[in-house]
């Protein structure tokens, strides 16, 4: 299968110290990191695709690995994680799907097996487009304080021919999160919900 | 940390293709950007002394921060600039107040020098306004090679009585320079200019 061919990587780092409530002592982290590669599909109907998943494993290992890194290198203080592509206009929605695999069990894998579905969104779009990538517990999906979402983009990507891929993690709740629900201490089932 | 700092985002950028050809080694460059209220929102204030002293703590903040997210000696850094976005409810002299007065020292006191005026760039916007820091060589303003730019933006600021600050660094002209003009070689590094 193709080789990546890796353009740009970008990596964004949010530290939430509060919005208009109490501070708490931790800030809270929100981190993204974008890879923008070359869509080997671009420009025509390709039945078999499915064997670049495997090709994309190393990336999202390293992807995976460099923005721990960047959140400050401990993976057990990661909490949240969500995921997305975003694809160039000479591309197809399905390129993007084809992230779900790679970019989902390099997370996991890393932030030791998580269990719950790694969310994610994905789209067709323009170099500059943005995408609200979808934030869960890495544990328990109904977890109501994790609920979160990351804006993420590349002002410069993806090109028509180009795959904009991204992994997003939190290292915690919502800032001032204070609307019920499942909250961490009551996950018992491990079932990935609950 | 300031009780006016609500967030604070790194972004570190890596170019490994440009113009379908390898950048060996990749170009690298960071933004760091900082949230704050705006304590003078929805008012004229004549006296903007307190602006001028956050400018100084944020142009030494900022600095550090985007030399702690490229992990680099500060003295690698090759060129820098500085941006602001005022709120909806603010005024563009409160930008320059952050930006003009006493940001620069602290920013050149982290890189060890910089001898060059810190190119800038101010506007008055919304939330996810797109800031396009300009780029230019810290020593030599004259470097064609490292005239760029970089643009960031984050999604949930500035509010109206917020104020966005940011600085850029890099390590690097452009990818693939190749138009000439003063060359990183030829500096002198004296007047700031050449």
């Amino acid at each position: 299968m193709p080789e990546i061919v890796l353009r740009k990587i970008l990596v964004q780092i949010e530290e939430i110290f509060h919005e208009g409530g109490p501070a708490p002592a931790t800030p809270l982290r929100r981190g993204a990191i974008c890879a923008v590669i070359s869509n080997p599909f671009a420009g025509a109907y390709t039945e078999d695709i499915a064997g670049f998943m495997d090709d994309l494993k190393p990336l999202g290992r390293d992807m995976a690995t460099r923005l721990v890194a960047a959140l400050g290198g401990d993976p057990a203080r990661i909490e949240g994680f969500g995921k997305g592509a975003i694809v160039g206009e000479a591309g197809e929605l399905e390129h993007g799907a084809l992230w779900h695999v790679p970019g989902g069990y390099a997370m996991r894998e890393l932030l030791n097996g998580a269990k719950a579905i790694v969310p994610s969104a994905k789209k067709v779009g323009a170099p500059g487009t943005r995408l609200d990538v979808p934030i869960t517990h890495i544990n328990a999906s109904y977890v109501r304080s994790h609920f979160d979402s990351l804006e993420i983009g590349v002002p410069d990507a993806p090109r028509a021919r180009e795959l904009l891929l991204a992994l997003v993690m939190t290292t915690g709740p919502r800032i001032h999160a204070r609307v019920g629900g499942l909250q961490t201490t009551d996950i018992s089932k491990h079932d990935g919900l609950r | 940390m300031p009780a006016e700092l609500r967030k604070l985002v790194t972004i570190v950028e890596e170019t490994h293709r440009e113009g379908e050809c390898a950048v060996t080694p990749p170009t690298r460059r960071a933004a760091a950007v900082a949230v704050i209220r705006n304590p003078h929102a929805g008012r004229f204030q004549e006296d903007l002394a307190d602006l001028i002293e956050i400018g100084k703590t944020l142009g030494a903040l900022l600095a550090e921060r985007a030399v702690a997210a490229l992990g680099i000696d500060p003295h690698s850094v090759e060129s820098y600039g500085k941006a602001a976005a005022v709120g909806a409810d603010g005024e563009l002299e409160h930008a320059a107040a952050i930006l003009h007065p006493k940001f620069g020292a602290p920013f050149r006191k982290v890189l060890g020098k910089g001898a060059a005026l810190i190119p800038s760039s101010k506007k008055r916007g919304g939330l996810g306004v797109p800031l396009d820091i300009p780029l230019g060589h810290k020593d030599a303003a004259f470097v064609r090679s490292h005239f760029d730019g970089m643009e960031v933006r984050i999604a949930d600021a500035p509010r109206a009585h917020e104020i966005l600050v940011a600085v850029a660094i890099a390590t690097s002209g452009r990818p693939h320079p190749r138009i000439g003009g003063l060359t990183t070689a030829q500096v002198i590094g004296e007047d700031g200019l050449r």
